[in-house]
């Protein structure tokens, strides 16, 4: 029983993907920069599942769960940064970190 | 033949929730309501996977990014106190240079993918077919059992760092 074909599941995580990257670029908040990366490994999770399924493997989910685990490791350490970055310069712009080149 | 249809149906509507969903977290300026947007966008990528076969990862995506993640941005957003919405959206009149380029280019690659993937008419498609949590259990104390000890030694690292970076907000020593 067929659901979809696995090239829309493909385009649905690229389009994401695509998303998040585009959130990265242009957001300058570094709270929303984290949440557009949560957003692209999401969508790499959604190729997994998906090639998962077409293959009848269980690898893909595997992968996701080991995805989930990256997920959760970078958003503790990242919001951990974001405390002090909040407490020092008392803002969240990325660009206050850019002080290196001066 | 009618459940298929709306299997089908269910997964496009979940997929454009999603895809709908992640475009308001891009374009939203308040903080809380961009991280509403994000829980609706983990939820429907939860029934993609569900409908793809796979009920195991969409709890998990339930009840680790939709519950455990988000709630960790709340207690960060809390922390904050973000008085003002101080969110920008980067496209100021002089700053769009600075990622108009970039995104070009990303919108090209993209365009190159989806034109790759729907290239080969290729006869792979997903089926309702459920692989069952105890299969991913046996693979992953088998033969990804390194891998799992990998994980369990990223998240002691996650979190040995969050406590070091947090500590000095109550401490006092920078």
């Amino acid at each position: 029983m067929e659901i979809v074909p696995l090239s829309h599941v493909l385009i649905f995580a690229c389009l994401l993907f695509v998303i998040g990257f585009v959130g990265v670029v242009v957001r300058k908040n570094t709270l929303f920069m984290l949440m557009c990366l949560e957003i692209m490994l999401n969508a790499v999770g959604v190729a997994f599942i998906g090639a998962g399924n077409v293959w009848q493997q269980a690898d893909g989910q595997i992968m996701f769960i080991l995805i989930l685990t990256l997920a959760a490791a970078e958003v503790a350490v990242g919001l951990a940064l974001l405390i002090r970055m909040q407490q020092r310069w008392q803002d969240l712009n990325i660009d206050k970190l850019s002080e290196l080149k001066e | 033949m009618q459940a298929l249809l709306s299997l089908s149906t269910l997964f496009y509507l979940a997929a454009f929730v999603a895809v709908y969903a992640s475009l308001r977290v891009v374009l939203q300026n308040n903080t809380v309501h961009a991280l509403l947007y994000l829980v609706v966008s983990l939820l429907a990528v939860a029934v993609c996977f569900y409908l793809l076969g796979a009920p195991f990862a969409a709890g998990l995506e339930v009840i680790v990014y939709a519950g455990a993640i988000l709630v960790l941005f709340v207690f960060a957003i809390m922390m904050f106190g973000l008085r003002e919405d101080e969110t920008r959206i980067a496209p100021k009149a002089g700053q769009v240079r600075y990622w108009l380029m970039p995104s070009l280019l990303a919108l090209v690659l993209f365009i190159e993918m989806i034109y790759v993937i729907t290239l080969e008419e290729s006869k792979l498609s997903a089926t309702a077919t459920t692989i069952a949590s105890k299969e991913v259990g046996a693979l992953l104390y088998g033969p990804y059992l390194l891998a799992v000890e990998l994980a369990s030694f990223l998240l002691l690292a996650g979190l040995v760092a969050g406590y070091h970076f947090a500590k000095s907000f109550a401490g006092g020593g920078r």
